[in-house]
This record gives structure tokens, C-alpha cells and sequence, in this order.
């Protein structure tokens, strides 16, 4: 197993926002999380990657507890995510956006910068043409020296899929990834969500509400509801049962 | 060489040009002391505002007290030159590491925090340093502290010199990204795997050992220094250079030091005025130019065809 949540909680106040959470997801898999609006999907998210701390619970990731963790520890651990509402480096170059997430890996010091020795040259010489080549995957190489923000939202959202893959994760997170994308771009992204997993050695939750996106790449899903799991299991098992009908998918949708 | 580009190069000329002009002038005794006063205090204040821009600018800190740093880093500077007789460089250099250090103990519990702690806190350095010093009759107490004066243009230049290029080098390399991502979005900086507490505490501590060194040079120019020479008011002037040229640009930063200086030196007759117009023109960029004289934009030398280093900022 890669990542394993026991008995995971979550209070905010008197709001049980994730409760007694029990997730498992082994090395490569593509699973993908699910349930209505407030149902403390990102929260899991938030969780995880600790921007937020467990009322109870475990998080093992590869065999080791992350609890408490910092987010950037977290991030050093092999843990990378995009956000619900796009968090990019709005001001910045779309290189520099990637560059940044390639900070964990450069190979010289504060000091060696302020001196320009030779491992600055020969570090950023590396960090610009692995950032170029990760922007020719996303197809945004040809914007790399536009202001981030300046980027229609579908691009805004791959490239923060690419910033998160900078870090080089064992495991990704992504929040909503085809929310504000039209139809083709979603297809788009669903190939790549396939392709970066297959090439990258990559394990990926999505949380998701276009459900086409959700059936079409998943191999698993679990479903969450008042912060609780009510059902999981193959994208088939999950869209037949009645309880998630009710809860989530509504009647329409089968 | 990579760092004997055209740009560099030019750049370079441009340098020595500057300094071995005022030098030669100097020398043909054709600068009045007006003048070279002035000139070694645009010096000063060049450093003074490159290093708040770091705190400020680059990493998105808030610091209204870096008058103190550079209290600090005077006063020690004049203990080691007189009361130890040490050399110049190594007074200027002992001031700086001692402003670092306290820049370091201050920054790191408060800098931890969530929220706008550091301008309360650096607020209250300025304070407690210049009652310290006010307060201490081995360095001259009220009086203030006679100092002999040992620095000339060149040390001054050079020092200059030094600290820019030492902010633009820390700023256009992974650890300036990774400050001025903490600006951007500190949630997606931390994300990204930037421990967002160590590039703080690392501007904010390399911020103050140069606001230490500019207060060596100044301590060591002046002939005499006091505790109220510090004042807020002097943090408050570094910080409108600042934000006048632009807060994240480091070449705005040296603009707004040296348009800072120059109009301070000519309404020095008149200090009701002075405040009057500092006010005065603060009101009218921000109107205009709310990001300041040149934004987060640097001037930079993209005419010259040769393509520098990818900007950060
Ligand atoms: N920091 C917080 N403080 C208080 N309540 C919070 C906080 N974060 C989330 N919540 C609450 O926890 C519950 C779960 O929120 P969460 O954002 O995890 O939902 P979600 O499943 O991601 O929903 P959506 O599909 O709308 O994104 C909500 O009721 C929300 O209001
Ligand atoms: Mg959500």
C-alpha cells in the first residue's frame, strides 16, 4: 500500500467535516474520490498534505506516518496537489512557476548564487530545460515566458498539474482538475491524467464532480458524503448503488 | 565565462565609469564637501532600500524598523574602530554580522507567525535599540559617539557595489524564487515543497547584515553618531525609497534612494517642507503609479541583444 488513512477525523468546531476515514490506495493506481458539495472531500485533501492537522487518526504514506507534517515536508515526502480554486504564482512567468516547484532538487546553495560558482550555472542550466521539457508535455511550451495569469483557465489549470509534477511526487492529488474546462479540454485532460500516470510510475486521487471524467479514468472510487464514506469500489459498482444514487448522482444519471 | 556576458560587461564599464569620474573628481578637489556628503549618503541609503526591498519587496515581508539594523551595525562598526582599533572593513563587517545575528533572533520566533507580527516587532527593534544606545554612556549615551572618519568613495562605492550585486545574485536564483513565491501565494509556496519560515528568516537576516554594513559606512563617514539619528523617521524614509521605486524592484529601490536623497539634501534648510513633499510625492505615485516608479519591473538591458538571466521578479 502506498498511502493508508485510518481511522481519519476532521472537526472544525462543533462540524464534523471528515469522519473516522478509512482509505487505501496501492502503488499506480488511479482512484478517484467523489460526493456532493461539503461533503469534506478537499478536506481530506488539506489533511493530507498538512495544511490542516488530524483531530484523529493515521496517514501512512510509503510506510511512514505524515502526520504532522509541514506542507512542504510533505511535499519532500513524495506528496504533491493542484487546488480547487487555482493557486498559481498569478505574477509570474509560466516557467518560473515550474521552476519554483523544482526547488526541493536544485543542487546549490544561497551561498553559491550570491559567488555565481559554477554549480549555480550548471543547477539552473538543468532546472530550465527539465522546466521546458515539462511544459512540452502540457503543451505550454510555447507560453513559458507568459505571466501565468494571463492564461486562458484550462492552461491555468494544466499548468498547475505541471508546477505539482515538477515536485516529482510518487502521489497526486488533484482538487477538481476539470472544473471551468469544456468538454474537449476535459477529454484533453483525461488523456493526460492517463498518460502521467503510465509514464511517471505515478499514483493519483482526483477529486472530481464531471462525472464523465470520474467513470472514464478511475479504477476505483471512493464516495463521501457528511464526511463519511458511504460506498466504494469500480466505477461500475459505484454508479448502480442505490445509496450513492440517492446521495450523490441523483436519479438522472444512471 | 557565463558572468562575462555583453550585459555584465556593460554594466561593468558603466561602474567604473561612475566610480573613477567622482574619483578623479574627487581628486581634482572639484566636489564641494555638499556634494560628497550627499554622495556618500546616497551610498548609503542605495543599500539601506535594496536590502528593506528584499524583506519588503521580494519576499512580501512587512519591516518598518530597519533604521534599527542599521543603528546596530553603526554602533558596533564605531566600537570596533575606536574603542578596539580595528581596521575598517573589519568594524563594518562586525557590524554587519551582529545586525544579522539580532536580525536572525527576532525574525525567527516572529516570523513563524501567521499575520503582520514582523512590522510590530521590528517596530519595537527600532525602539529598544536607539533607548539602548541612548542609554549606554560607553558609547557616548545622548551625546552620541565621536567616530573618526575612515571611509572615503572608494569604500563607499565598493561597498555599494557589493551589496547590490549581492541582492541581485540571491534574488535571481532558486532562493529568491523561492522567497518570491512566498510573496506570491505562501499556500502554494509550501505546496511546492518552499519551507516558507527559512526564506523569511533568510531575506529578513540577509536584509539586516546590509542595513548593518550601510550603518558602518555611515558611522565611520559621519564623524558622529547618535541614538536619534536611527529614528523611526529614518526607518520610515528608507521605506517610502522603497515603495517609491517600485516595492520588488531592485533597481526601483536604488532610484528611489537616490531621488530620496538628493531632494533631502536640498530642502535640508527647510524640514517642515521636506516632510511636506515627502508626503506630498508618496500621495501622487500612488495615485498614478500605486505599484510604484517601475512596479516589480527591473531597468534591465534587453537592448543589448544577448539574452541575460531568466528574471525571477
Ligand atoms: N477551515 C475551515 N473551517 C471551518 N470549516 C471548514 C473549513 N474547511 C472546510 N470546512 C467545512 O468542512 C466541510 C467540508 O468542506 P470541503 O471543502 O472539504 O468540502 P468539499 O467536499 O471539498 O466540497 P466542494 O465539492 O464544494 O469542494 C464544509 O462544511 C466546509 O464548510
Ligand atoms: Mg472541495
Amino acid at each position: 500500500m502506498l498511502l493508508k488513512l485510518e481511522h481519519l477525523s476532521k472537526s472544525f468546531g462543533g462540524l464534523k467535516a471528515v469522519a473516522d476515514l478509512n482509505i487505501e490506495i496501492g502503488q499506480g493506481e488511479l482512484v478517484g474520490l467523489i460526493g456532493p458539495n461539503g461533503a469534506g472531500k478537499t478536506t481530506v485533501f488539506n489533511l493530507l498534505t498538512g495544511v490542516y492537522e488530524p483531530s484523529e487518526g493515521k496517514m501512512i504514506f510509503a510506510g511512514k506516518d505524515v502526520g504532522g507534517l509541514r506542507p512542504y515536508q510533505v511535499t519532500h515526502r513524495g506528496i504533491a496537489r493542484t487546488f480547487q480554486n487555482i493557486r498559481l504564482f498569478g505574477d509570474l512567468s509560466v516557467i518560473d512557476n515550474v521552476k519554483i516547484a523544482f526547488h526541493q532538487h536544485a543542487k546549490y546553495s544561497a551561498f553559491s548564487a550570491i559567488l555565481r560558482l559554477p554549480s549555480f550555472f550548471r543547477s539552473e542550466d538543468e532546472m530550465e530545460s527539465k522546466a521546458l521539457a515539462l511544459l512540452e508535455v502540457f503543451h505550454l511550451r510555447g507560453r513559458a515566458g507568459e505571466v501565468a495569469k494571463n492564461l486562458p483557465y484550462g492552461e491555468q489549470r494544466r499548468l498547475e498539474i505541471a508546477r505539482a509534477m515538477a515536485t516529482e511526487p510518487r502521489l497526486l492529488l488533484l482538487d477538481e482538475p476539470a472544473a471551468g474546462m469544456n468538454p474537449q479540454e476535459t477529454r484533453g485532460l483525461m488523456e493526460l491524467i492517463r498518460w502521467l500516470r503510465d509514464n511517471f510510475q505515478l499514483t493519483i486521487l482526483l477529486i472530481e464532480h464531471d462525472m464523465s471524467l470520474v467513470m472514464g479514468v478511475c479504477e476505483r472510487i471512493y464516495v463521501l458524503d457528511y464526511g463519511m464514506i458511504i460506498a466504494s469500489g469500480t466505477p461500475e459498482e459505484i454508479r448502480t448503488d442505490p445509496k450513492v444514487i440517492e446521495a450523490y448522482l441523483g436519479e438522472e444519471a444512471i | 565565462m557565463k558572468v562575462l556576458n555583453k550585459k555584465n560587461l556593460v554594466i561593468l564599464l558603466a561602474v567604473l565609469v561612475v566610480y573613477g569620474g567622482v574619483q578623479a573628481a574627487i581628486a581634482a578637489r572639484l566636489i564641494p564637501p555638499f556634494y560628497s556628503v550627499n554622495l556618500m549618503l546616497i551610498c548609503v541609503y542605495v543599500i539601506l532600500a535594496t536590502s528593506l526591498n528584499l524583506i519588503n519587496g521580494v519576499t512580501g515581508q512587512f519591516s518598518i524598523g530597519h533604521a534599527g539594523f542599521m543603528a546596530i551595525g553603526a554602533y558596533l562598526s564605531a566600537i570596533v574602530s575606536v574603542k578596539l582599533h580595528g581596521p575598517l572593513g573589519a568594524a563594518i563587517l562586525a557590524g554587519g554580522i551582529v545586525s544579522a545575528a539580532v536580525g536572525f533572533l527576532v525574525g525567527l520566533p516572529t516570523l513563524r507567525l501567521k499575520g503582520d507580527y514582523l512590522a510590530i516587532t521590528t517596530l519595537g527593534v527600532g525602539q529598544i535599540v536607539q533607548v539602548v544606545f541612548f542609554n549606554t554612556n560607553y558609547v557616548g549615551g545622548a551625546a552620541g559617539f565621536t567616530v573618526p572618519r575612515t571611509v572615503n568613495w572608494t569604500w563607499a562605492f565598493w561597498l555599494t557595489v557589493i551589496s547590490v550585486v549581492i541582492i541581485h545574485n540571491f534574488t535571481n536564483s532558486t532562493h529568491g524564487r523561492a522567497c518570491i513565491s512566498v510573496r506570491e501565494n505562501e499556500i502554494a509556496a509550501e505546496a511546492m515543497g518552499i519551507n516558507s519560515t527559512k526564506y523569511k528568516v533568510m531575506a529578513f537576516t540577509l536584509g539586516s547584515f546590509l542595513g548593518g554594513l550601510a550603518g558602518g559606512l555611515y558611522a565611520n563617514y559621519m564623524y558622529l553618531i547618535q541614538p536619534t539619528t536611527f529614528s523611526f523617521l529614518t526607518s520610515f524614509n528608507i521605506l517610502v525609497m522603497v515603495v517609491l521605486g517600485g516595492l520588488g524592484s531592485m533597481t526601483g529601490s536604488i532610484v528611489g534612494a537616490v531621488v530620496m536623497t538628493v531632494l533631502s539634501a536640498y530642502l535640508s534648510q527647510f524640514p517642515e517642507w521636506r516632510m511636506v513633499l515627502t508626503a506630498l510625492l508618496l500621495i501622487v505615485v500612488m495615485l498614478f503609479r500605486p505599484s510604484g516608479l517601475l512596479g516589480t519591473k527591473e531597468f534591465n538591458l534587453g537592448f543589448l541583444g544577448k539574452k541575460g538571466e531568466s528574471r525571477a521578479a
